[in-house]
């Protein structure tokens, strides 16, 4: 089993949800979130005061899949999301031990 | 020529009323702001601010001139004069006969009503509009619908013995508006209709769920504007008198009836009286009584305030229809509820309680009236329409009239103000100073 996790530019989320969803996928979690990247943050001047914006709003978004569907998902998810400008996010996947359905007590890939 | 004498009581009251309609703006900003959400508030709340600024120098410049100046005897505006008000300083109003306060007195009660027309037009547009295309479309719209409408509805000309120069069209032929249920709601709900068709839907309408994000705001809103609209519409009279005690006494109670009658319809339908319906009703009612406030009898308020309240309860409804994206119901709610209004003074209106009204159908004055105020609302709505269309397809075609759709959905309060109106986290904005 897999933890997709991605951040995203909050405006690409609808996006991304929607082809998640016309791929199948059985579940998410998102939250929103600051960060930044390579890109670094940029400043900004607010009332005569200049001041440096380094963390920039994003969404987070996790998802947990099946060892053979993680690399489908993560495709649909940097097409969807992607834009070409900077600042678009990352997505990176990580090896999960367990995972429980708390209603049922199923475990591993039944309780995806 | 016979000496006028001030009449300081008569001068307090409008005075008051002034600064009492003038407050209605700011509440109108509560109102919408607390309809949006949390992204867009202080957005939605500057368009009515900016609006407070641009009306008021224009309207020093050229605006209370080309309503309200009487030189060019025109029934289709006042006059052309970049005056600045300057020459009026010391003359008392005229408007259909002498009113024993200063034209200067006149000219600021008028300026709250040219301030608070646009800024109701921009619940239409919430979320989605270029802050700068706005300003300008405010001060535009204002000088080619606002003040020649308002010069055709309230502008009943410089009277001196039996000679009426300057009179508005509208007026001359018998329209009874007392406080601007064509010139002011009709006109913005109209326009608002015209914006909400150029500017399109928001992203995500009809997907997600585009919820008010403070109801207690949009009450405060609707309070403040109930509380300004006794000067909108009393302050109307221009005197201390038994009309004003009329208008403010049928304001009171249309505005009550259409709470009852917006809340019934819900409660009946969808089983929740809601909060939003709750400040929709006042604000219908106040709506639809504004026309005939000083013409009809305070139990017929009462009637006009109830279907106002259920006529707006159901109209709201229909933008899913349409797939029209009024964000804020400024069609369903000033559009309908003028509508509504104006033409119940057609059937309401009677002399019993005003000398100077006119008998509507139900005391037996027949058609007349109603075809009156039929003419009003349908030349105002059509006018207002289609001006208000052209002019937002000129700006979208040049300066663009919405901000970009990642903008839009990140929040148009960063991205047009870089403020938000809520900082509830350290690293909300991640800046640092």
């Amino acid at each position: 089993m897999k933890l997709i996790t991605a951040i995203l530019k909050p405006f690409k989320l609808e996006d991304v949800k929607n082809a998640l969803q016309a791929a199948g996928v059985t579940g998410m979690t998102v939250s929103e979130a600051s960060g930044f990247g390579r890109q670094m943050g940029h400043t900004e001047i607010y009332r005569g005061a200049e001041y440096t914006v380094d963390l920039v709003p994003k969404v987070r978004l996790e998802l947990l899949v099946d060892d053979e569907q993680a690399e489908s998902f993560v495709d649909v998810i940097v097409k969807a999301a992607s834009t070409g400008s900077i600042g678009d996010g990352k997505v990176w996947t990580t090896s999960v031990d367990q995972v429980i359905r708390v209603r049922t007590g199923e475990r591993g890939s039944e309780a995806i | 020529m016979e000496e006028i004498v001030l009449n300081s009581g008569d001068t307090a009251w409008v005075l008051g009323s002034t600064a009492l309609v003038f407050l209605m703006t700011p509440g109108l900003a509560f109102f919408y702001g607390g309809m949006v959400r949390t992204k867009s508030v202080l957005n939605m709340m500057m368009m009515s601010f900016v609006t407070i600024g641009i009306v008021s120098v224009v309207w020093v410049i050229y605006g209370f001139e080309l309503a309200f100046g009487y030189k060019a005897d025109s029934p289709w505006y006042g006059n052309i004069s970049f005056s600045g008000l300057g020459g009026v300083v010391n003359d008392f109003t005229n408007n259909g006969g002498f009113y024993p306060i200063p034209v200067l007195v006149f000219a600021a009660f008028q300026l709250m009503f040219a301030i608070i027309t646009p800024a109701l037009i921009s619940g239409a547009i919430a979320d989605r509009t270029k802050f700068t295309a706005w300003a300008v479309f405010v001060a535009i719209w204002s000088t080619i619908v606002y003040f020649p409408v308002a010069h055709w509805v309230f502008a009943f000309g410089n009277k001196v013995g039996d000679t009426v120069t300057g009179a508005g069209f509208l007026a001359s032929k018998g329209l009874e508006d007392f406080a601007g249920g064509t010139a002011v709601h009709i006109n913005a709900g109209a326009a608002g209709l015209a914006l909400a068709i150029v500017l399109g839907k928001r992203v995500g309408w009809r997907k997600e769920a585009m919820r008010p994000h403070s109801l207690p705001l949009v009450l405060l809103g609707s309070g403040l504007l109930w509380f300004g609209w006794f000067g909108f519409n009393a302050g109307s009279a221009l005197a201390a008198n038994g009309v004003a005690g009329l208008a403010f006494m049928n304001t009171q109670v249309a505005t009550a009836g259409a709470v009852c009658g917006w809340l019934l319809v819900e409660k009946i339908r969808n089983g929740h009286p809601t909060t939003l319906g709750a400040a929709s009703g006042a604000v219908a009612g106040l709506v639809a009584i504004t026309p005939g406030c000083a013409f009809v009898a305070p139990w017929a308020a009462v009637v006009i305030g109830l279907f106002a309240g259920v006529f707006c309860a159901l109209a709201v409804g229909l933008k899913y229809r349409f797939g029209l994206d009024d964000s804020l119901d400024v069609v369903g709610v000033h559009l309908v509820g003028g509508i509504w209004g104006s033409l119940a003074v057609g059937f309401f209106g009677t002399q019993v309680v005003n000398s100077v009204g006119v008998d509507g159908l139900f005391y037996g004055g027949g058609l007349d009236l109603l075809g009156k105020q039929a003419l009003g609302v349908g030349v105002v709505a059509l006018y207002s329409f289609v001006v208000t269309l052209i002019l937002g397809f000129i700006i979208e075609k040049t300066i663009g009239f919405r901000v970009k759709a990642e903008d839009e959905v990140d929040g148009i309060d960063l991205s047009e103000h870089a403020e938000s109106a809520y900082e509830l986290s350290s690293s909300s904005r991640g800046g640092s100073f």
